[in-house]
């Protein structure tokens, strides 16, 4: 591979790694934040994903055997354009607002939930939404999935150099992402938030209303994996529910957050770049380790290193905002016998 | 109680096939739920690697059945009424142990680290997260990424009353689901490992200051629970008649469904919750897509969970 060759990848590796930043942000602000076990990133990614797919896509058209009943076509619409595709961000704001609506309902169902029962309750959620996106084929074109998905300002400059401009356009999103949520954890609200998740029951006696929090935060961390959803759908412009697998779009995420240090913005986004590094580099390795199948073991063997050289993460929880003690202990229910509810 | 009588009342008007078939779905799940709660309850954490434990036990059964025991002249298919062998009944043992000590051995050597420093649930989780990736990828990079079959011979469906047509297997099937969720309740309530996991999965410090040998206990959960599910990934590929790398994963959800609708920690339960599971996501393809029976399991699990959020089954090992 020449130089260009390089470049042009590493261009397309750091806007994956971005998008995932901004999904590894928004499961730190139920986790890291809150403590809340959010096993269901996949629905909100999603969820987010497929609105913004489902604004800007064309109409279904019958000659490409598509069978969905509704696309935005919002990419086309003259007042939408002018020379800045502002669609692109109508399309952000509406695959924010559709994730935080379903979190809103959820959160409702599940946020009362011990936390190891509300995980497994959101991994069903995810679960379901992918199945509806499935089977539902009037909805989004089932397997088949939805593959004329607009690039932002595709049309003003060439492919060659769209990438580049798409990775500036992520990292700035990343970047505002990550102010408004370290503005929100540091304000009284963020208090109130690891608060919670330090010990609910004194909040609670401190006057807080410790669910309707867990709603908020629930909401906020759901829109922003619902941004992250239509930055994806915009770069890849092609969701299909196999995205959307526990593995890929829930797991995958945790590992990041984990292997950065939860509690940790910072390191919610350098997990992003390491994991996604190691899921996307390694194809690169000569002879038997480029072989996609020996590829899946040595990222679950290097997951499992990565761990137990270092259960804190790499950079382990922020320091001026981690829990009281500052151990280097994950948030809440750590430890042996703090993992047991009583019977 | 009551929903157990709505849901009696609900049988005249299904077709029983449907029962049949989601009780020996359900064995099998409960197969799974009885081993991943074992190990909630007594580790603290989601094993992530379960559904993968069992996919490497219906591999391991492969190996065996196809490679391994043909060049000592065992093979057969068609054993009686049965699609496969009598190797099974050499292979299905072997797997067992080859998985349980593999367990043992993944235990001493990872989990056994992050427990020494007072890893969290979250840690463990991830890693066993990045377990489950590994095992995978082993039986992709040794058997390929296709469906295999286990050799088998075709045979006629049994008819029996009430318009049942069940696969002569389906006797196997439940036959070792009972045999094994029997042995595992003997062992829970009358000997004194089993009194000791209760007692650590209760409380773990103070069963470490009672003197209980807890790291005897994790090896025998990592024995139980591995060993079911290695059972559970075998019968599962009889019973589908293919075998698929990611066949472990996909089941996992079912089984985690069921272990919450028992209550996590609880094998009582997650019996309970897997025959529930089984039979209720089996009826629903009646009126739904078949490839929404995940969605019907989850459904209930959450429904069940907001009226007892702890479970359909209150209470831990008792």
């Amino acid at each position: 591979m020449d130089l260009s060759g390089i470049l042009n990848y590493l261009v397309g590796f750091a806007i994956m790694a971005g998008i995932y930043g901004v999904f590894a942000l928004g499961l730190n602000v139920h986790w890291g934040y809150t403590g809340i076990l959010n096993a269901g990133i996949a629905g909100f990614f999603a969820v987010g994903a497929y609105t913004a797919a489902l604004l800007t896509t064309q109409p279904p058209d019958p000659l490409l055997f598509e069978d969905f009943k509704f696309g935005g076509n919002l990419a086309q619409m003259g007042f939408l354009r002018l020379g800045i595709d502002l669609w692109f961000f109508v399309s952000l704001g509406a695959a924010g607002v559709a994730a935080g609506i379903l979190a809103w309902l959820m959160g409702f169902l599940t946020l009362r939930l011990r936390s190891d029962y509300l995980a497994i309750a959101m991994v069903g959620v995810a679960e379901t939404v992918r199945l509806i996106f499935l089977n539902e084929q009037w909805l989004a074109n089932g397997s088949k999935g939805l593959y004329r998905i607009p690039g932002f300002l595709s049309e003003w400059v060439t492919p060659e150099f769209h990438d580049y401009l798409y990775l500036a356009t992520v990292l700035i999103i990343l970047a505002l992402l990550f102010m408004v949520s370290e503005l929100a954890l540091r304000s009284p609200w963020g208090r109130v938030l690891r608060s919670i998740r330090e010990d609910e029951t004194a909040a609670e006696a401190s006057g807080k209303n410790v669910f309707r929090f867990k709603v908020q935060a629930f909401v906020m961390g759901a829109v922003i994996m619902g941004i992250g959803g239509a930055l994806f759908a915009h770069n890849v412009r092609f969701v299909s529910p196999l995205t959307f697998s526990p593995l890929l779009a829930t797991f995958v995420i945790w590992a990041m957050l984990i292997v950065g240090g939860s509690g940790n913005n910072r390191g919610a986004i350098l997990g992003a770049f390491v994991v996604w590094g190691i899921w996307s580099g390694t194809q690169f390795m000569p002879g038997i380790f480029s072989d996609a199948n020996f590829r899946f073991f040595m990222i679950g063997v290097l997951i499992v290193a990565v761990f137990v050289i270092r259960p804190g993460g790499i950079l382990g929880p922020d320091r001026r905002i981690a829990r009281l003690g500052a151990s280097s202990q994950p948030p809440p229910t750590a430890g042996p016998s703090g993992s047991k509810g009583a019977g | 109680m009551v929903a157990f009588i709505v849901g009696v009342g609900f049988l005249p008007f299904v077709k029983m096939e449907l029962v049949a078939n989601g009780i020996i779905i359900g064995g099998i799940i409960a197969l799974g739920a009885i081993g991943a709660t074992l190990i909630f309850g007594i580790l603290g954490f989601a094993n992530l690697a379960h559904g993968d434990y069992m996919t490497s036990g219906a591999y391991l059964g492969l190996f065996l059945m196809g490679s391994v025991l043909p060049r000592i002249g065992l093979e057969g298919e068609g054993l009686g009424p049965f699609t496969f062998g009598y190797p099974v009944l050499i292979a299905l043992p072997l797997t067992v142990v080859a998985v349980a000590v593999g367990a043992i051995w993944i235990d001493a050597s990872i989990y056994r680290r992050l427990r020494n420093r007072r890893a969290g649930l979250i840690i463990m989780t991830m890693t066993s997260l990045g377990m489950a990736i590994a095992l995978r990828g082993l039986v992709r990079m040794i058997w390929g990424g296709d469906t295999a079959q286990y050799p088998r011979e075709s045979r006629q469906f049994y008819n029996l009353p009430l318009e049942i047509s069940m696969p002569p297997d389906a006797v196997f099937i439940s036959a070792v689901s009972v045999i094994l969720v029997a042995a595992v309740y003997i062992i829970l309530n009358y000997t004194r490992m089993g009194k000791a996991m209760r007692a650590t999965s209760d409380n773990p410090d103070l069963a470490l200051v009672s003197g209980i040998d807890t790291a005897g206990v994790i090896r025998w959960t990592w024995a139980i629970g591995a060993g079911l599910a290695a059972t559970a990934g075998v019968l599962l590929a009889v019973f589908q008649a293919q075998l698929l790398p990611v066949m472990g994963w996909d089941f996992m959800l079912l089984v985690f469904a069921s272990l919450t609708l028992g209550g996590i920690g609880n094998p009582h339960g997650a019996l309970m919750g897997a025959l529930l599971i089984g039979v209720t996501s089996e009826i629903a393809t009646e009126w739904m897509n078949p490839s929404y029976k995940p969605v019907v399991a989850f459904a209930i699990m959450i429904l069940a969970l907001l009226v007892r959020p702890r479970g359909i089954i209150v209470g831990k090992l008792r």
